[in-house]
């Protein structure tokens, strides 16, 4: 059995995802031949560490009564000089910036440390300097929890379809436009109402530019791009639009024709041609990509394997812890 | 395509499995069996979906003996749907399905609209017929263009990127 210590950076929903599938398992992954041992949590107040291990669902249970004991620590501090294998960085994304999930990225590879990450501004930001450092230190940076969620995307390119040649992936990738798009389509109800709607089920955030301008889709399709296709793109290439102007009308003339509308990213590196864009689409009703609700659902198109689908929840607290363990675990195996 | 085949058990099959290998989609086969030729082969006229190297498929089918008539060829229309909201009366809807019409390659086969009210958004659907891919391609792009310059959002289909 291999021990894997691990730094968990950031205690909202995701951290608290990968909490708890830890408590459930014990940490245990016989198949994997590893145990997973937390050895520090931070969130914006500090750092608790014990280098013997932490009990995930104590610490849990401490979050969220707030009397989690800090070390008084700055989370840089720990990340700089603490005992860990892999850093978990799951503190929230800033599209502009990158912080404060940069700085930690950076200070864990630059010690020769492994990081897996849910955090889009980082990998949209800087991913050929972090791959770069990551490669010269010869440890791992992994960040299957960026795009899609739950949904494997960089698992599925990196073995099963290893060897294809990638000429394109378009999908839906924020789960909050699906369901605005869904629920107005099936109730023909305005945009505006279905709005509030989502943000009273918890679906939008209070302030839902980022995921209905299409930014947040965008922000992953810059990171596809650089990482599937070695692109070195940013935010203000890909063109973006929005969700906010369809009508119930355009969805129910769709309709009629047989199409759902989908808020789609698409990018297709194609030479000169390359496509690089978030734009609502039509897309026919029995297609892989018309699913409903809050999922998630990516199509690849390959040279040999011809397309891939690849369908899945999108956000979640546990559902994106999914994919940190499976990253966890990967690196468990192959160092 | 009209063929000829011998008045002998199986030729039907014979004829008919080169153009499924190449890939060929049979849409329908008519076959005259009361009727001959004067060589006293048999005439069948077969229809099917086909995108490959129609000479090669002329070939393989020779060299089992069949003898190949006329063959009509009609190229396939692409057809792409798109949506357009915003302003569209406003901006002149038919200057819109004229500009595509005039290219010479794609035509507006198709428009559904919808009008809630003066002053409010309105929808339209378009259904675009072009000769072929590449055509299909160019006239997706110049439904971009009027959309931009008209400041209409359109609504693109899932494929309109396609590259193969
Ligand atoms: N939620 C999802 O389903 C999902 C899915 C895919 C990817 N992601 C990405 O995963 C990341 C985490 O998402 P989330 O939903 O868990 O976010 P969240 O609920 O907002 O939690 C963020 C956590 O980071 C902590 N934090 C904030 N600033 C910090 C700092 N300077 N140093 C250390 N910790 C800090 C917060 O501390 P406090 O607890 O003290 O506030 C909080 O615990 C984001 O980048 C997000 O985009 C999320």
């Amino acid at each position: 059995m291999k021990t894997l210590s691990v730094a968990i950076i950031g205690m909202g929903s995701v951290g608290q995802g990968v909490l708890k599938v830890l408590a459930g398992s014990k940490g245990q992954y016989p198949a994997q031949r590893t145990v997973i041992k937390v050895v520090a949590v931070a969130d914006s107040k500090g750092v608790a560490v014990d280098d013997k291990g932490l009990d995930p669902g104590r610490v849990l249970k401490e979050k969220l009564n707030g009397d989690l004991k800090r070390s008084g620590q700055s989370a840089l501090d720990y990340i700089r000089t603490g005992n860990y294998d892999v850093l978990v960085e799951v503190t929230p994304t800033d599209a502009k910036t990158g912080e404060p999930g940069l700085s930690y990225i950076t200070a864990a590879l630059s010690r020769g440390k492994s990081v897996v990450t849910s955090n889009k501004g980082p990998v949209a930001l800087q991913y050929k300097a972090l791959t770069g450092m990551a490669r010269e230190k010869g440890v791992h940076f992994l960040y299957e929890a960026t795009v899609g969620g739950a949904m494997p995307v960089f698992n599925l390119l990196r073995t099963p379809l290893a060897g294809n040649k990638v000429l394109g992936i378009k999908g839906i990738f924020n789960g909050t436009c699906n369901y605005i798009l869904t629920r107005m389509a099936s109730e023909g109800l305005p945009y505006d109402m279905v709005l509030s709607e989502a943000k009273e089920l918890g679906y939008a955030e209070a302030d839902p530019t980022y995921d209905v301008e299409g930014i947040d889709t965008a922000l992953k399709v810059v990171i596809l791009a650089n990482t599937a296709f070695g692109m070195n793109v940013s935010l203000k290439d890909v063109s973006v639009v929005g969700i906010s102007s369809i009508t119930p009308d355009a969805l129910k003339l769709a309709a009629d024709d047989g199409y759902v509308i989908k808020l789609i990213g698409e990018v297709r590196p194609n030479g000169a041609e390359r496509v690089l864009k978030v734009s609502p689409r039509l897309v026919p009703k029995m297609h892989p990509l018309s699913v409903q609700g809050t999922l998630n659902a990516a199509l690849i198109e390959t040279a040999l394997a011809g397309d891939i689908a690849v369908v899945g929840k999108g956000a979640g607290s546990v559902e994106t812890a999914s994919a940190i363990l499976s990253d966890l675990l990967y690196i468990a195996t192959t160092s | 395509m009209d063929l000829e085949l011998k008045d002998i058990p199986g030729q039907l099959v014979n004829a008919l499995v080169p153009i499924s290998d190449a890939g060929g989609n049979i849409v329908s086969v008519v076959h005259h069996h009361a009727k001959r030729t004067p060589r006293g082969t048999i005439p069948i006229q077969v229809t099917f979906d086909f995108e490959g190297d129609l000479e090669a498929l002329k070939f393989s089918l020779e060299s089992r003996d069949i003898k190949i008539g006329r063959v009509n060829e009609a190229k396939l229309l692409e057809h792409r749907t798109v949506l357009i909201v915003g302003h569209i009366i406003h901006s002149d809807i038919r200057d819109t399905i004229d500009q595509i019409d005039q290219t010479g390659y794609a035509e507006v086969v198709d428009l559904a609209m919808s009008m809630p009210g003066i002053n409010l958004k309105s929808s339209a659907r378009i259904g675009i017929s072009a000769e072929g891919k590449e055509e299909a391609r160019k006239a997706m792009s110049l439904m971009r263009q009027i959309a931009r310059k008209k400041d209409l959002l359109v609504i693109e289909p899932i494929n309109s990127e396609d590259t193969q």
